[in-house]
């Protein structure tokens, strides 16, 4: 047992941190630091950056052009990225996906869609959830059905995040009737742009438009594009979940939040005197950093242990999901109640990068302020997505613990 | 003891209901939320019509000498219609500290004109560096012919867009955090010197920040004896608190509808999702947290009118602390329980969660009211 980083490690930590410092954008870097709304371009431009110095994809084996880091090099690469301040990579292409194209995929979608996926060409979004299809996913509706060589789908995908700026969908759709409902389930590539399909914004709580509902009337899909056997598809999307939950655990996010926290608490003045030195405030800090101690372990452990033993992510991600939800809620939520009276003002304009404070508003409302409200708000839905903590928490009870 | 309301607050409740399903639908406040006014003018006037702007005020200023419980009536109200107009600032804050402490004169001409939805005032108690603090105050007043000179800055200002008037406390005498030497005063928004800076709130309300440079009032626009306001802001804002806890108990109860009746009817797996029992005894603890925040709500309404300070510190610091707790399970629960029906705009849960939210960042949050509650001694 050594909890130490090795001289190598911390010799990769400082390769990674010093090729942050050169590479990364300042203003990306500013709208990053300063929790100002996000921006696809942004998003595309550090994936090109990044896949320019071989790093596109730190995630992936190297026979697929990633780095073949292990989880100590990933943990380590996320942690610097959080830190400094660099935009997350997109998680649809990158971490669910592309794993599943990895695994079950044809050599020609291989060859086709992960190159394009690391060089920042294609945006995927996720097509799962439906109206009637949220916790109880298998129940899906949407349905393909084959013609010749190509499918035609027709149905509603809901909650879609972020596919108003997207180039293709994966998406779960039934192909079966038969037997039980996860039988009759297929993993369909679509293109964005083929008619028939109508994008619905809906508006989250805190005003911004992050989520979709997604119509397909006739669109005919080229069969080409099924992954792996027709029917099969529950299983990977179970697959993909798997990995979908372990992203969620974000680690370095939450441990970048924490050090944005003290800084606020540090700066907030409640009677005269720096938050921080509010006992009350600070046990709550300090209560939610030993959750987060004890969740890198966790997540470390978990994926070295499934790393040497070379066998696939199991349930035990649903801790990882499960902590790693709740710590940013509570990070969120302590940001937010650090303001005290300024968590109050609903500044929509103060999102964008040229938003000037009046001066004698700004002597008391710093400019981390304007985010932070609605970023409690919007960060409820890290419990619901990706299997609610109550789903989470069945498959523990059931697959860990054979309750 | 007697816990049930009077026939006439039966009435005004029934009223109130009413007027809330007819006029004040969800799609009709979140246009009015959008609004540039930020509430109905309308439905200011028919509370006015209604009795309830004048419901706290002596009957010899034209008011229905209602008290604290009358006021937790309609708060209950305001928070499951999610009612945006300022009847927290005007009536319970402001209305209730001119009826406490000022003099003869400004209750015969303010009381009856505040009571006919004439004009509007807000409460600028609170500084930046002091937080939830009331006698935190750097803002200063200084005595000069014929009345007294104003400067400082009041921050986040509840409903002081709209307001005429504002009562501002003003240090006239000792430093920053002393008690004394605070001193309290009625200021016109257009008076020379008052800047404000407007802005909506996260729960679809308004507020803004003032800016006081050399603001010269009349000797007649001190409120109480000079240095010694604090315990008449303390006093206004024990009600709004009470008050507040009363709003909140009105979501909370709100939500609770929302999210039982959505756990009866959401089907997953082929069953209601009320079928599970996690979500079965979940729910039983949101109801038990709506239980213990009303009879806290009860204790805050009812010692609200106190003279006795302490006793009355006790009482509502304890309501909102608690309430506040209750309120961020019941909040959180019930968006969790609605799964992603629960984060969108689309639809009440989320505007409910959100103004839960904002009452527990408002008059103290529950952490300074806990403080509050255990360093006030037991009488």
């Amino acid at each position: 047992m050594d909890l130490k980083y090795t001289p190598e490690e911390e010799a990769f930590r400082a390769r990674v941190r010093a090729l942050f410092e050169a590479e990364l954008p300042a203003d990306i870097r500013d709208r990053m630091r300063l929790g100002k709304r996000v921006r696809k371009e942004d998003l595309v431009r550090w994936q090109r950056i990044l896949n320019a110095h071989g790093w596109g994809a730190v995630m992936w084996p190297a026979c697929f052009g990633g780095t073949g880091w292990n989880v100590i090099q990933q943990h380590i690469f996320e942690e610097e990225r959080a830190d400094i301040g660099a935009p997350p990579q997109n998680a649809f292409s990158l971490k669910m996906l592309a794993p599943v194209l990895m695994t079950f995929a044809n050599s020609a979608q291989q060859e086709y869609f992960l190159p394009r996926i690391i060089a920042g060409e294609d945006w995927w979004c996720q097509g799962y959830s439906e109206p009637g299809s949220g916790s109880d996913l298998a129940s899906l509706r949407t349905s393909a059905v084959r013609h010749g060589d190509h499918y035609l789908v027709n149905g509603q995908k809901t909650w879609n995040t972020w596919g108003q700026h997207a180039d293709w969908i994966f998406c779960l759709v039934r192909t079966g009737t038969e037997g039980r409902p996860q039988q009759g389930i297929s993993f369909l590539l679509i293109d964005m742009k083929s008619p028939g399909i109508t994008l619905k914004p809906i508006t989250m709580l805190d005003g911004e438009h992050e989520i979709n509902e997604i119509w397909f009337d006739n669109v005919r899909v080229p069969a080409q594009n099924l992954v792996g056997d027709e029917n099969k598809g529950w299983t990977y999307a179970k697959f993909l979940l798997t990995h979908e939950r372990t992203n969620n655990a974000g680690i370095g996010s939450c441990k970048r939040a924490l050090k944005t926290l003290k800084q606020i608490a540090a700066e907030q003045v409640s009677h005269g005197r720096p938050l921080i030195e509010d006992p009350r405030f600070r046990d709550r800090i300090a209560q939610v950093e030993l959750e987060l101690m004890a969740l890198e372990i966790t997540n470390l452990r978990v994926l070295s242990a499934t790393a040497s033993e070379s066998r696939a992510l199991g349930p035990e991600v649903s801790v990882l999901k499960i902590k790693g939800s709740e710590i940013q809620q509570t990070l969120a939520e302590l940001q937010m109640q650090a303001l005290g009276p300024d968590a109050l003002p609903y500044l929509r304009e103060a999102l964008e990068m040229d938003w000037v404070a009046d001066p004698s508003f700004a002597e008391h409302y710093r400019p981390y302020a304007p985010p932070l409200s609605g970023q409690y708000f919007n960060l409820r839905k890290t419990t619901i997505y990706a299997g609610s903590t109550e789903i989470q928490k069945n498959i523990i009870s059931q697959l860990i613990l054979g309750l | 003891m007697d816990f049930n309301y009077s026939n006439e607050q039966l009435a005004l409740q029934d009223t109130l209901q009413r007027f809330i399903a007819r006029d004040y639908g969800f799609e009709r406040r979140r246009e009015l939320a959008r609004s540039p006014l930020g509430f109905s003018a309308a439905a200011w006037a028919q509370y006015a019509d209604l009795g309830v702007l004048s419901l706290p005020f002596p009957e010899e200023f034209g008011g229905l000498g209602g008290n604290a419980v009358d006021i937790m009536l309609v708060m209950e109200l305001v928070g499951r219609g999610l009612l945006l107009e300022p009847f927290l600032s005007t009536i319970v804050m402001c209305g209730g500290l001119i009826r406490d402490a000022a003099s003869e004169t400004l209750k015969r001409t303010m009381l009856p004109r505040i009571g006919a939805g004439e004009i509007k005032l807000a409460l600028a108690c609170y500084e930046a560096a002091g937080r939830y603090e009331l006698s935190w105050v750097a803002c200063t007043a200084v005595c000069s012919t014929g009345g007294w000179r104003l400067s400082g800055r009041k921050t986040v200002v509840l409903d002081a867009p709209s307001a005429d008037y504002f009562l501002v406390s003003a240090r006239t005498g000792g430093a920053a955090a002393d008690a004394q030497g605070i001193s309290l005063f009625l200021v016109g928004r257009e008076a020379a010197g008052v800047t404000p800076f407007a802005y909506p709130t996260q729960s679809g309300g308004r507020a803004a920040d003032l800016r006081l440079d050399d603001v010269a009032v009349d000797a007649s626009a001190l409120i109480g004896l000079p240095g010694e306001g604090l315990a008449i802001v303390e006093r206004a804002v024990d009600r709004g608190i009470a008050a507040l806890c009363a709003e909140a108990v009105g979501i909370i109860a709100a939500l609770n509808e929302a999210t039982l009746n959505y756990l009866k009817n959401r089907k997953q797996f082929g069953v209601p999702i009320g079928n599970f029992q996690a979500l079965q005894h979940r729910m039983a603890d949101m109801f038990i947290g709506a239980e213990q925040a009303r009879s806290m709500a009860v204790i805050a309404a009812v010692s609200a009118d106190s003279d006795d300070a302490a006793e009355r510190r006790r009482a509502v610091s304890g309501a909102k602390a608690y309430i506040g707790q209750a309120a961020r399970f019941v909040g959180q629960q019930a968006v969790q329980m609605h799964g992603a029906m629960g984060v969108v705009d689309d639809f009440i849960v989320s505007h409910y969660f959100k103004r839960l939210t904002m009452i527990s960042s408002s008059l103290g949050d529950s952490d300074f009211h806990l403080a509050r509650f255990s360093d006030t001694p037991m009488t």
